[in-house]
């Protein structure tokens, strides 16, 4: 009890979490309430937002230094351990309980317009509330169970909201695909979690992060093996690789649902971890290593898949696995603040993005309702020319691809820079890091020129959609074009969280994030990089982002395009691209597969069929049966028998009495 | 001498008791076993236990078994019928049964008795010296085992009760 | 002297008695086997009543007391059985069977 407004933060999840049952009862009961459903959806998200706000500022006023632990109650208590309901209020935490209440606000009103005419409409709000509030207990928690709570609540979240349309098997096979993955990296959380508790004898936070130095040896097998689990984990939420086949598929949910989840919040959640856990991961250099190694990899190799996808949901949804390889980047060399600083700005300009595309497809799939016509409202082939039709939309979505391309002075600029010069400076001193800066450059470059395909093919050109859909090509209305607006100006103007001495900034959220870092920071190798190299370092960024602005827009001709229909199939390097490496593929011939067969002949057919059903189930009662017949034959109802059995028994007693 | 009619009777009596049980005609089956008992009553008389011999003619062979013809009378047994001797199967369990339980009984017939218990040889006739054939039966018969007996006569009573009501035409 | 022939002779009545059990199909003949059985055990017991005291000779008078009273109540027993059945074949006598 602090005796601020700080006690109040149990409200913002239970906010959700009520919105979640108000919703859930309507869609069962009266489905068709979409305003009681838009005001109880939207409002305990903006309510929400509110008391993150007061929250904040009230944590301000406690000039606390240690995090501020709320136990509810005693969840598992069993033998040594000890695990509480509890939430965690420090620095951290506020700031992705920021990001998410009002980046999530924003989205539900987006969706107050988008989804208006979707008979789920009820459900739809349920499951986002409470995709919210699973999210703010993953942020919120105290400890390592609490988050593990909040971390598989948003994946069965994003599992019902990417099969939304659930009446399509492809959406509910990507659903599935989802939660599978997942599963795959929960199993490295919890692994790590058991040896967690194995190591320091407890699972909250606080004392595992303060006898951490002390139970395990820094730079050591156990700590290492930890660390590796937990970016398993960090793999699946996160879409790095190998586990991040699953997003692409993700965008068969709802465009917001693609904004909330699979853009600014969920994907976020194994960058927090890695944030949260930032002591563990310096003390395993190794691990820190492979983080950065992936985070940086896996940029590059999703910026070259976007080069070539035409649905323009597919294009973003390998942007946010670039950038989110990005912020691994950040996190394993180190660099908390930019890691975290990107989380934030990616957020803004990725939602914006989304939410941006999600006009442009509500337009289209108007244009082609109305037409009765069946084309793909998502293929930019289909698109073209629309910035005559919806110049806002064009305005808002130029701001936010110039951000993530990193042009200064917009967001995207100071939170990229921040993480390549990190990584160039740590270059000093273990080489291995120019490799992931020279990914992390490349994947830059390619990062402007898709981001400016994107915008070509789809504003400018002549329009491909069709002659009468022309007609009905409109700005979407206020309601979802309002939240565009505010998302772009917090991608322009998000750059101001943290700008660095370099250019005469305070450095804000570095100072805010300090007493997360500081135990951290002595186990990083030392680097000062100086001044020159630092503003060398930005101009290459800065003109790397411009070359990929300026090919794209000279090279590649929008004229030239064909709707999707009578495309022609890509040949050569770019049908690689375009099939994404065929890394599908591969997972399907060498895991789908084998374990598809594993399943149906040894384990269905021949263990269970045979030995169970036959041998156990059926043997059992054969058994039963065989052993009733025998024992019939002593039962005859004949005297004679029963004496002869008698002195039978007769005998074996004497033979056991006089033997 | 006498273990020569010891022998003798008791061949007598595991004859007859074999005839016994393998005639088809249960009166045969009868006297046979009446036969059998005179036989044993004679194995008494060799062992000093002249009163039972006596008891054993008049209630065994008597009583029991005229009981027994009787009810064979009664019956209308008597007369020849279908065989009641098992088919093959029978007489094989029965065998084989049988000579399982001889098998084992007879290493019991080889038996030492442990010598803090035996009497010296000769004592039960002794005692019948003092106390008469009959007395020497009797002695422990009223005074030992005095409430064993007086049970024995309520069983004998009960027997008779139980006997009347079962073999009444209508209770 | 005579115990050991003794003991042999009444195993051997013994046996044959519950071969006859086991051989016959009239109950009263199956009776009479058991009073063979019963007369062997007597001898028995007399025949150890000269090495162990008179015990045994009185135990003899109580056996020939309840064979007597069992004959008389099993004969009863099979008479009322003849006159529900007609038969005194033990093979009639299987009430047990199916109710």
């Amino acid at each position: 009890m602090t005796g601020s407004f700080v006690d109040f933060i149990w409200l913002a999840p239970a906010l959700a979490l009520l919105g979640f049952v108000v919703n859930a009862t309507i869609a069962f009961v009266r489905p068709n309430a979409k305003t009681l459903v838009s005001v109880m959806g939207a409002g305990v998200l903006l309510v929400a937002f509110g008391v993150a706000l007061a929250v904040f500022s009230a944590f301000l006023g406690l000039h606390a230094e240690a995090p501020v632990v709320f136990r509810y109650w005693s969840w598992i208590p069993v033998g040594t351990l000890q695990i509480d309901v509890a939430f965690q209020v420090d620095q951290l935490s506020l700031v992705m309980l920021l990001v998410v209440t009002g980046v999530g606000s924003l989205i539900h009103l987006f969706s107050i317009g988008y989804m208006k005419d979707d008979p789920g409409y009820a459900r739809y709000f349920a499951y986002l509330n409470l995709f919210v509030f699973f999210m703010l207990v993953l942020v919120l928690g105290a400890s390592f169970p609490v988050m593990f709570v909040g971390w598989e609540g948003v994946g069965l979240c994003s599992y019902l909201l990417i099969g939304f349309w659930y009446g399509d098997a492809a959406n509910a096979n990507a659903g599935r695909k989802a939660f599978i993955m997942n599963r795959i990296g929960d199993f490295g959380f919890m692994v790590a979690m058991f040896m967690i508790f194995w190591a320091t004898g407890s699972l909250d936070f606080g004392t595992v992060f303060e006898h951490a130095p002390t139970a395990l040896i820094p730079g050591g097998a156990a700590v290492t093996i930890i660390t590796l689990f937990l970016f398993l984990g960090c793999t699946g939420k996160s879409a790095q690789i190998p586990l991040y086949t699953w997003l692409p598929d993700a965008m068969a949910g709802p465009t917001p649902v693609s904004a909330l989840i699979h853009a600014a919040t969920m994907v976020t959640a194994g960058v927090y971890l890695v944030a949260r856990c930032n002591l563990l991961f310096a003390m395993a250099p190794i691990s820190s290593e492979v983080v950065a190694g992936v985070g940086a990899l896996t940029a590059l190799f999703a910026a070259t898949i976007a080069l070539k996808q035409w649905d323009i949901k597919k294009v973003l949804a390998y942007s946010t696995i670039s950038q989110l390889g990005y912020m691994f980047l950040a996190v394993g060399t180190g660099a908390i603040t930019g890691g975290i600083f990107h989380l934030a700005t990616h957020a803004f300009f990725k939602a914006l993005l989304f939410l941006g595309s999600g006009s442009v497809i509500f337009a289209m799939h108007r244009a082609y309702h109305h037409t009765h016509s069946h084309e793909d409202a998502q293929d930019m082939r289909n698109m073209g020319g629309l910035s005559r039709y919806m110049p806002w939309t064009t305005t808002v979505m130029w701001i936010a691809t110039l951000a993530i391309a990193g042009i200064p002075p917009l967001a995207g600029f100071f939170s990229k820079d921040e993480i390549l010069a990190a990584a160039h400076a740590r270059g000093d001193v273990q080489p291995a890091w120019l490799v992931f800066w020279g990914f992390g450059l490349v994947a830059a470059l390619l990062t402007a020129f898709y981001m400016t395909r994107l915008m070509l093919y789809t504003f400018y050109g002549p329009n491909r959609t069709g002659e009468k859909e022309q007609a009905h090509l409109h700005e979407a209305p206020w309601i979802m074009t309002g939240p565009l607006l505010v998302l772009a100006v917090l991608s322009a103007a998000g750059g101001l969280l943290n700008v660095p001495e370099l250019f005469h900034g305070g450095a804000r959220l570095q100072h805010w994030l300090e007493p997360i870092t500081r135990a951290s920071a002595t186990l990083i190798p030392e680097v000062h990089p100086s001044a020159s190299s630092e503003w060398l370092l930005v101009g290459i960024a800065v003109a790397t982002a411009m070359i990929g602005i300026v090919g794209a827009w000279r090279l590649l001709k929008p004229e030239g395009l064909v709707p999707a229909r009578s495309a022609p199939h890509e040949r050569g390097f770019a049908r690689v691209l375009l099939h994404k490496w065929y890394v599908d593929e591969i997972y399907d011939a060498l895991f789908v597969r084998p374990l598809v067969w594993f399943s149906r002949v040894v384990l269905w057919q021949e263990i269970d069929q045979r030995i169970v059903d036959a041998a156990g189930v059926n043997g059992a009662a054969r058994g039963a049966r065989a052993l009733g017949w025998a024992n019939r034959w002593l039962q005859t109802g004949q005297v004679g028998t029963y004496v002869a059995v008698f002195v039978v028994g007769v005998l074996l007693v004497l033979w056991r009495a006089l033997g | 001498m006498i273990l020569q009619f010891f022998w003798i009777f008791g061949v007598i009596a595991m004859g007859s008791a074999l005839l016994c049980i393998t005639r088809k005609n249960p009166i045969a089956s009868a006297l046979w076993l009446v036969v059998t008992l005179f036989s044993i009553a004679a194995l008494f008389v060799l062992l000093d236990a002249q009163f039972l011999a006596v008891l054993q003619v008049l209630v065994y062979a008597g009583a029991i078994m005229v009981l027994f013809l009787f009810v064979i009378m009664l019956l209308n047994l008597g007369r020849p019928g279908p065989s009641d001797i098992k088919g093959p199967l029978g007489i094989g369990v029965a065998v084989v049964l049988g000579a399982a339980l001889l098998f084992l009984l007879q290493p019991l017939t080889r038996t030492t008795l442990p010598s803090a218990i035996t009497l010296p040889p000769g004592s039960v006739p002794l005692l019948q010296e003092h106390q008469g054939i009959v007395g020497s039966v009797a002695y422990p018969l009223f005074g030992a085992y005095l409430i064993p007996f007086e049970i024995a006569s309520v069983l004998l009573l009960a027997a008779i009760v139980g006997a009347v009501v079962l073999a009444k035409r209508k209770l | 002297m005579l115990l050991g022939p003794a003991l042999g002779i009444s195993a051997v009545l013994f046996t044959l008695g519950v071969f006859g059990v086991l051989l016959r199909r009239n109950a009263i003949v199956i009776f009479m086997c058991v009073e063979l059985m019963l007369n062997a055990v007597n001898l028995t017991f007399v025949a150890l009543a000269q090495n162990l005291g008179v015990g045994g000779q009185v135990f003899v008078f109580f056996v020939m007391a309840v064979a007597a009273a069992e004959a008389a109540v099993g004969l009863a027993i099979i008479l009322a059985v003849y006159r529900h059945k007609q038969s005194v074949s033990l093979q009639n006598m299987n009430l047990l069977k199916d109710g």
